[in-house]
């Protein structure tokens, strides 16, 4: 790989930034535990002490890796017990820590996957939904001029309050656990799928369409011949965007529902002031997504290297 | 209006044709009072400057445009029936090939929707490759064929189904002249070869004298027919015929045509 190094470089310049905000946001509760203390305290003191706060206001970040850690395989995740029967770690004992990680309300892994489960499945319900409303709106003339400015409207609204609504709302009918926040994970990736498809579906040019005509294809040849094939590359930037904000829309729904989750993670880190666990949350979110945006290149690059429609 | 000599088999007939479209502008008119007969196993060239009406004439052949007023037949069938019986290839000035299709897929892709067999699918393949001779670029993708040969494919899926007329709107617009010039050559042979009736959109008048046996000069605002020249060269052309006497006469009474037009707005 080429870019290596030069990506390498910007990382560490991050890092090297992190660490310097990490002093003179952890700064004061130092200062503040000397006064109580009655002893002074200088820089040489401060610097060290900065990083290895146990409810820091901005973690280090090998703290956030430690958290990790602590979260997936660590003793934090899989329970003493584990923790010491396999200790030291071998490779049966970390087996035994990655089966007990799958099962354990504090593990990372177990909770991802809650959250996990319901991004899929909210972004199957909204590429679905998002590919039907499209094809609507291409072929009928009455759905382009009504169903796109509710969809837009529909962005517009933070799902932050609609969330709770959606989730009560289904409730009452009797649909609770996976689906709702699968519902509002769907409710968020839809849109970028609409959009996306309706330009993709469009794609086709005057000249294309004539010639289809010149051959008096019917509708569905057209469509499926010319039209699908077209919207290929588009389809595919817009399930990058879909995929990114079910995740956003589940983690969102997690919150109000309290069933487990990086939400929930993220949420019960805050009320108890467990930073590292919000940002261990956060972090696992965010390779959550890299990896899902990432499984969406791939199969992008290949569908299209094989239709040589390649980039 | 000169008017051909009546050929036998009339294929095309245009009487009284109007076209005009209406924009924001105003009505535009496309076409003013076309007439025009155009015989079985004719050659026939459309030139003149942009806004002329020639791509439109052509399109209205097709179908793809709708004439506000006179009558338009193909093979004695309004233009809609003559589309729908399969009675025409189209050529346009871009070669449009998929680029998720093999250069056979291609040229199969009518055959396909038109229903054809699969045997015989194969067959009308490989012969009309045969014929524009690409003969053993089946299997490659449009973006492994230079400009000219995607071209050539264009036009071996316009000749793959049995449809007697060949429109071409401005083929080899698009191409170099080295390119055009052999592509023009093969045209010729191909055309020989297939007895087809061909419409051709140029702005080059080498290219129209070259091809035509029937020159139609157009000119613009309101895009209406001023002269038909009913071509003497012989069906055989080599390439040097164009530096022969009666070559340069006819490129001459075509240019004069088009001045013509030109005076007139």
């Amino acid at each position: 790989m080429r870019n290596t190094g030069p990506v390498l470089a910007v990382v560490a310049v991050l890092m090297a930034l992190w660490y310097l905000a990490v002093i003179p946001m952890n700064a004061q509760w130092e200062r503040d535990q000397a006064a109580r203390a009655g002893v002074e305290i200088g820089w040489a003191e401060i610097i060290p002490a900065t990083m290895a706060q146990e409810r820091p206001v901005l973690p280090a970040p090998h703290q956030v890796v430690l958290g990790l850690w602590e979260g997936t395989l660590g003793c934090d995740a899989v329970g003493r017990r584990t923790c010491r029967d396999t200790t030291p770690l071998t490779a049966s004992g970390l087996a035994e820590r990655a089966v007990a990680t799958l099962t354990s309300n504090r593990s990372l892994i177990y909770h991802g996957w809650i959250t996990l489960s319901a991004t899929m499945l909210g972004f199957v319900i909204g590429t679905g939904g998002g590919i039907l409303l499209a094809i609507g709106i291409v072929h009928n003339r009455a759905m382009d001029a009504s169903v796109m400015p509710w969809a837009i409207a529909s962005q517009t609204i933070p799902i932050i309050a609609l969330a709770p609504m959606i989730i009560v709302v289904l409730n009452s009918i009797g649909i609770s656990g996976l689906v709702p926040k699968a519902i509002i994970a769907a409710y968020l990736s839809f849109f970028p799928v609409v959009v996306g498809m309706v330009k993709g579906l469009r794609a086709p040019d005057a000249m294309q369409m004539d010639l289809m005509k010149t051959w008096s294809a019917p509708g569905p040849v057209v469509f499926w011949r010319l039209r699908v094939p077209m919207s290929m590359p588009y389809l595919f930037a817009s399930l990058k965007v879909g995929i990114a904000a079910a995740l956003v829309g589940t983690i969102v729904g997690e919150l109000p529902v309290q069933e487990g989750g990086l939400g929930v993670r993220l949420l019960s880190g805050s009320y108890y002031g467990q930073t590292i666990q919000i940002w261990s949350a956060l972090f696992t979110a965010a390779i959550l997504a890299a990896a899902l945006v990432g499984i969406v290149g791939l199969i992008e690059r290949r569908v299209l290297r094989r239709m040589g429609m390649a980039a | 209006m000169t008017q051909a000599q009546g050929p036998v088999d009339t294929v095309i007939e245009a009487r009284g044709l109007n076209l005009t479209f209406t924009t924001n502008d105003g009505p535009v008119h496309a076409l003013r009072d076309v007439n025009l007969t155009i015989g079985k196993g004719e050659f026939v060239s459309f030139i003149g400057p942009s806004g002329c009406g020639k791509t439109t004439f052509l399109r209205a052949i097709a179908d793809l445009e709708h004439p506000t007023s006179g009558t338009l037949t193909v093979n004695g069938m309004t233009p809609e029936a003559a589309r729908k019986a399969r009675a025409y290839g189209y050529v346009f000035q871009a070669a449009g090939l998929y680029p998720w299709r093999t250069i056979a897929g291609n040229v199969r892709l009518p055959l396909e929707i038109m229903g054809y067999s699969r045997a015989d699918q194969e067959e009308r393949v490989k012969r009309v490759l045969d014929l524009v001779e690409l003969k053993g670029f089946e299997k490659k993708f449009p973006w492994q064929l230079s400009g000219g040969m995607q071209q050539r494919a264009s036009i071996a899926r316009a000749l793959a189904f049995d449809a007697d007329i060949l429109l071409m709107d401005e083929p080899f617009g698009a191409l170099d002249e080295i390119v055009r010039d052999r592509l023009n050559e093969e045209l010729l042979k191909l055309w020989a070869r297939t007895q087809k009736t061909i419409g051709f959109v140029t702005h080059s008048i080498p290219e129209a004298v070259y091809l035509s046996t029937k020159i139609v000069v157009m000119s613009p605002r309101p895009g209406r027919i001023t002269d038909v020249i009913d071509s003497p060269l012989p069906r055989e052309r080599p390439l040097d015929i164009r530096d022969s006497r009666e070559f340069i006469e006819i490129a001459h009474r075509v240019r004069e045509g088009l001045r013509a037009g030109h005076v007139d707005d």
